[in-house]
C-alpha cells in the first residue's frame, strides 16, 4: 500500500488518476481503516487529503450559505457556534455517528463516499439540499449529494475524481430541518431506517420541503412524493398520513436481522411524521 | 515495501519511528515506542481500549495510521501521572474501585481526562454518553462514572 499526502486537490486527483489497483482517499479513516484491518478492502494507493489547505475550515458566506472542508469532523461541526443553530438536523445526524472517539475523526464527506445506504449524515444533507464540488482531471463540477451514491459501496465519482468541498445552502428565514433514525440500541448502532426532513413555512403553511430516506433502499433516497404530501399543508393529520404513506411506498428495503421489510417500511412512515413535526416546529421558531 | 520515517510528539517528547503504511498508530505506540498502556480490544473502533488524544482530540489509535502522526501531538495514558504523583482521575479510580481486570482502564482514563478538559462539570448523562465508546466488561460502568464525577467535583473545588 502506497501512502500519499498531497498538498492540493489537483495533486490528489492526479495521483488517483494514475494509480492502478484499488485507491482510497483517507479523511477520518473510520471506514477505510476498519475495512483495511478486517481485510475487506486493502487499498494499493491511499491518498490522505488532510494536509491540503483549508480542508478543516467551516465557512459561512455573506449570503448565509456554508462551505465545509472535506476533513471537517463531526466533533468540529457540533462545536461550531452557528452551524447547528441554522442546520440542527444536519449537525445532529452527523453527531449520531459512533462514539466521541469516532466523532473526532469521522467526516460527512467520508460518510457519503463510503456509500453505505444507512449512512446517517446523508439523508440530512440530501434534505438540506447540500451539494459537493468534485475535482477531477477535467476540472471541477458541482454535484447534488443525492447524485453521489449509486449503490451500496458505490459512487458516481470516476477514477481520478474526489470531493474537494461540501456546500450547504443558506438556511434563510422560516426554515427548519431534522433527522431521526431508528436503531435497536440507544447508541453506537447502524440505522435500520433514517429520515431527513427540511422545510420552509409561510405562516403555518409549508411552502418548500425535501424529504430523504436512508437504509430502506440500495442508496439514500430523495422522495419527491413525500415533499408533495407536505407542501401547501399546515402539517395536519391528513398531510402527516399522506407523508407516511409516501415514505412507506418509497421503501425498497432488505430483510435482515436488524429489521424485516415490513418493519422498515412501517418505521419509515412513523419516523417521517416525527421528523416532519420537529422540522416544522423549528421552521416556526417554536423549538431550537 | 518502503518504510515511512515519522517524527511526532508523544507525551511532550519528540520521538521517531519507521513504519509501514498499513501499521496503525496503536501498533507504533505499542511495538515501536514500547508504550503498551493503550490496548487493542477490537481493532475496529468499537471498544475504546486504544484511546489516545491526537492534537488534543480523543481518537481510537487503532483507527489512525502511524504515518498520520507526523508532526502531531499525541497524549497517552503514560503521560497522565506526574512522576509518582497520580492524576486525580487515576487516584479516584483506585478509591472507587472503578477497575477490575484493567484492560479498559487506560482508554477510559484518557477519555475521561478529555471530557473534564472540555466540560469540568458534566452531568451523569453527559459522562455516560461521552464514555459510550469505551467498553468495560467488568465493572458495569457505575463505579467508573462515580469516579469521574467525583474527580470533576474535586477539581472544581481545587480551582
Ligand atoms: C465504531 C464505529 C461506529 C460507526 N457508527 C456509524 C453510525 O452510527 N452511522 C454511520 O453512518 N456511520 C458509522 N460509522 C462509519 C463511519 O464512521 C462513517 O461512515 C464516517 O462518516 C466516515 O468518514 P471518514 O472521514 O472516517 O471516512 P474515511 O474512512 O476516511 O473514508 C470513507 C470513504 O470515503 C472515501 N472518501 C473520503 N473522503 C473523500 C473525498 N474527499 N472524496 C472522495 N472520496 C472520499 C474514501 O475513499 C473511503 O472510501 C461508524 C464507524 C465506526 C468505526
Ligand atoms: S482497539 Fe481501538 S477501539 Fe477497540
Ligand atoms: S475493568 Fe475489565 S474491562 Fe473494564
Amino acid at each position: 500500500m502506497q501512502y500519499h499526502r498531497p498538498a492540493s486537490f489537483a495533486e490528489a486527483s492526479d495521483l488517483a488518476a494514475h494509480a492502478t489497483g484499488i485507491t482510497r482517499f483517507l479523511a477520518g479513516g473510520t471506514d477505510v481503516l476498519v475495512q483495511l484491518r478486517s481485510e475487506i478492502v486493502t487499498p494499493d494507493t491511499l491518498i490522505d487529503i488532510k494536509a491540503i489547505d483549508g480542508v478543516r475550515d467551516i465557512t459561512r458566506h455573506a449570503d448565509g450559505s456554508w462551505t465545509l472542508g472535506v476533513a471537517v469532523t463531526g466533533a468540529e461541526m457540533s462545536e461550531h457556534p452557528q452551524l447547528g443553530r441554522e442546520w440542527p438536523g444536519v449537525v445532529e445526524a452527523m453527531d449520531l455517528i459512533g462514539s466521541t472517539q469516532i466523532q473526532g475523526r469521522a467526516t460527512p464527506v467520508g460518510n457519503l463516499c463510503n456509500g453505505s445506504p444507512a449512512a446517517d449524515s446523508v439523508p440530512a444533507m440530501v434534505a438540506a439540499g447540500a451539494s459537493v464540488t468534485v475535482t477531477g482531471p477535467a476540472g471541477d463540477r458541482v454535484v447534488a449529494v443525492e447524485d453521489i451514491p449509486t449503490g451500496p459501496g458505490k459512487t458516481s465519482l470516476a477514477q481520478g475524481e474526489l470531493i474537494s468541498a461540501l456546500h450547504i445552502p443558506a438556511r434563510g428565514a422560516n426554515g427548519g430541518d431534522a433527522y431521526l433514525r431508528f436503531i435497536p440500541r440507544t447508541e453506537m448502532d447502524i440505522a435500520v431506517v433514517g429520515v431527513g426532513v427540511s422545510l420552509r413555512v409561510d405562516g403555518d403553511t409549508i411552502t418548500e420541503a425535501r424529504v430523504s430516506l436512508g437504509a430502506v433502499a440500495p442508496t439514500v433516497l430523495l422522495v419527491e412524493e413525500c415533499a408533495r404530501a407536505l407542501i401547501g399543508t399546515t402539517l395536519d393529520d391528513t398531510a402527516l398520513a399522506a407523508l407516511a404513506a409516501a415514505a412507506s411506498a418509497a421503501c425498497k428495503p432488505i430483510d435482515d436481522k436488524r429489521g424485516t421489510i415490513e418493519f422498515r417500511t412501517e418505521v419509515a412512515g412513523v419516523l417521517a411524521k416525527r421528523a416532519a413535526k420537529i422540522a416544522y416546529a423549528r421552521a416556526k421558531g417554536e423549538t431550537a | 515495501m518502503t518504510k515511512h520515517h515519522v517524527t511526532t510528539t508523544v507525551n511532550g517528547d519528540t520521538v521517531e519511528y519507521l513504519c509501514d503504511a498499513r501499521e496503525t498508530l496503536l501498533d507504533c505506540l505499542r511495538d515501536k515506542l514500547n508504550l503498551t498502556g493503550a490496548k487493542e480490544g477490537c481493532g475496529t473502533g468499537d471498544c475504546g481500549a486504544c484511546s489516545v488524544t491526537l492534537d488534543r482530540r480523543l481518537v481510537c489509535s487503532c483507527l489512525v495510521l502511524g504515518v498520520e502522526a507526523e508532526g502531531k501531538q499525541i497524549e497517552t495514558i503514560e503521560g497522565m501521572a506526574r512522576g509518582e504523583t497520580l492524576h486525580p482521575l487515576q487516584r479516584k479510580f483506585i478509591e472507587h474501585a472503578a477497575l477490575q481486570c484493567g484492560v479498559c482502564t487506560p482508554g477510559v482514563l484518557v477519555a475521561a481526562k478529555a471530557l473534564l478538559e472540555k466540560n469540568p462539570d458534566p452531568t451523569e448523562e453527559e459522562a455516560r454518553y461521552w464514555l459510550a465508546g469505551n467498553l468495560c466488561r467488568c465493572t458495569g460502568y457505575d463505579k467508573i462514572i462515580r469516579a469521574v464525577l467525583d474527580t470533576a467535583a474535586e477539581l472544581r473545588e481545587a480551582s
